[in-house]
């Protein structure tokens, strides 16, 4: 693994950490039912503030279950992973593409070209000192 | 995690859509003229949205044993610049209000503010600042995601504050009523969110330098290598 690559992967493990860490000790333990999304937990803070208020407008849509809910929250996930991973593939297979086109570019002009005295006439030059000497 | 459905009284729902509307309308300038202008920067600016789509639909477990999801506008702040960032985060709002029940449309206004105005321009003015002292790249930009991530969540708590102060202890105290839900859940998840601008800005400087250079990313390591170059010569 290059040093690059090496980074890269302490910053995703980093991460992981960071999110498994909460669950692994238990941070969530002293709730009735722990790890509920925060939006939750706010609109209970609003009603204990104000008991009396009532929602004034309702979902267009609503998810008819929390396994849809997950199902469209990967699909939000996975559109945006797949946009990313075509970004950097694209990315990556032009540079290479690029590289070689100069490969190639570079490989067969070298013999026949006219003006690259330093590597075409290299040998010729050091066969001439040999003879001399 | 944004204001639900419904829960802003009317009157506050309009306020922070007036709000919001004038910025997203001139981010949708800047992002035609961006487009029109460098139509090869269409695919970064597509992987930028696609950023904070993921990171917005991950919603991860913090230390206060409560679940929140980072909201990705700090990458393309420091990419784009805010007003664009603001019809991106204003699009990923959107497609959560509409398809999730996640938000709402009556919050969109408030929402829009707190997670595609302030965070986008708080993440950028941060990454700024740390870049006019000479601090590196990478530690600039996790500081600009970090703070584009928490001051989203500091405005919502404000924002459900100024609609529902408490009874007895005012503003304040419903401030560090929704600040202890909001905020500090989102700390180690900003901190989450910095490490990840980080990676993607990492494989941006591999793969796309001449984009990151031509938008004033990278411009200044390319002086600073301009200048040695000039000196070997």
């Amino acid at each position: 693994m290059s040093r690059n690559t090496k980074i890269n992967v302490l910053l995703l493990l980093v991460v992981v950490a960071l999110a498994v860490l909460p669950l692994a000790l238990g941070l969530g333990d002293h709730k009735e039912e722990p790890f509920t999304g925060a939006d939750g937990e706010a609109e209970t803070a609003i009603t204990e503030i104000e008991p009396d208020y009532e929602p004034w407008f309702s979902p267009l849509y609503e998810p008819p279950s929390g396994e849809i809910e997950s199902a469209l929250f990967s699909v939000q996930a996975a559109l945006g992973a797949g946009v990313l991973a075509y970004y950097f593939g694209l990315r990556r297979g032009r540079r290479q593409g690029e590289q070689r086109a100069r490969a190639e570019l570079e490989a067969p002009d070298t013999p026949n070209a006219p003006d690259t005295p330093d590597t075409a006439s290299a040998p010729d030059a050091e066969k001439s000192t040999q003879g001399r000497v | 995690m944004h204001i639900a459905e419904g829960f802003l009284p009317p009157a506050h729902a309009v306020a922070w859509g007036v709000a919001s509307a004038p910025f997203v309308v001139h981010g949708v300038r800047a992002l035609n003229r961006e487009v029109r202008e460098h139509p090869e920067s269409t695919l970064l600016l597509g992987a930028s949205g696609a950023f904070t789509f993921v990171l917005s639909a991950l919603k991860l477990p913090s230390v206060t044993g409560s679940c929140s999801h980072p909201t990705g506008t700090g990458l393309g702040a420091i990419l784009f610049r805010p007003p664009i960032m603001a019809v991106l985060g204003t699009i990923t709002l959107l497609f959560q209000a509409l398809l999730l029940a996640h938000g709402g449309l009556t919050t969109l206004g408030a929402n829009v503010f707190s997670m595609a105005i302030v965070g986008p321009w708080a993440g950028y003015g941060m990454y700024r600042l740390l870049r006019r002292y000479d601090v590196p790249l990478m530690v600039a930009v996790f500081f600009g995601a970090f703070v584009a991530d928490l001051s989203t969540y500091c405005v919502t708590s404000v924002q459900l504050a100024l609609a529902f102060p408490d009874p007895s202890s005012g503003f304040l105290g419903a401030l560090g009523k929704f600040g202890s839900i909001f905020a500090v859940t989102q700390i180690p998840l900003a901190v989450s969110e910095g490490l990840l601008t980080v990676l993607v800005m990492r494989l941006l400087v591999q793969s796309s330098k001449g984009e990151l250079t031509r938008l004033g990313v990278l411009v200044t390591g390319r002086q600073a290598q301009n200048g040695t170059e000039a000196v070997a010569r």
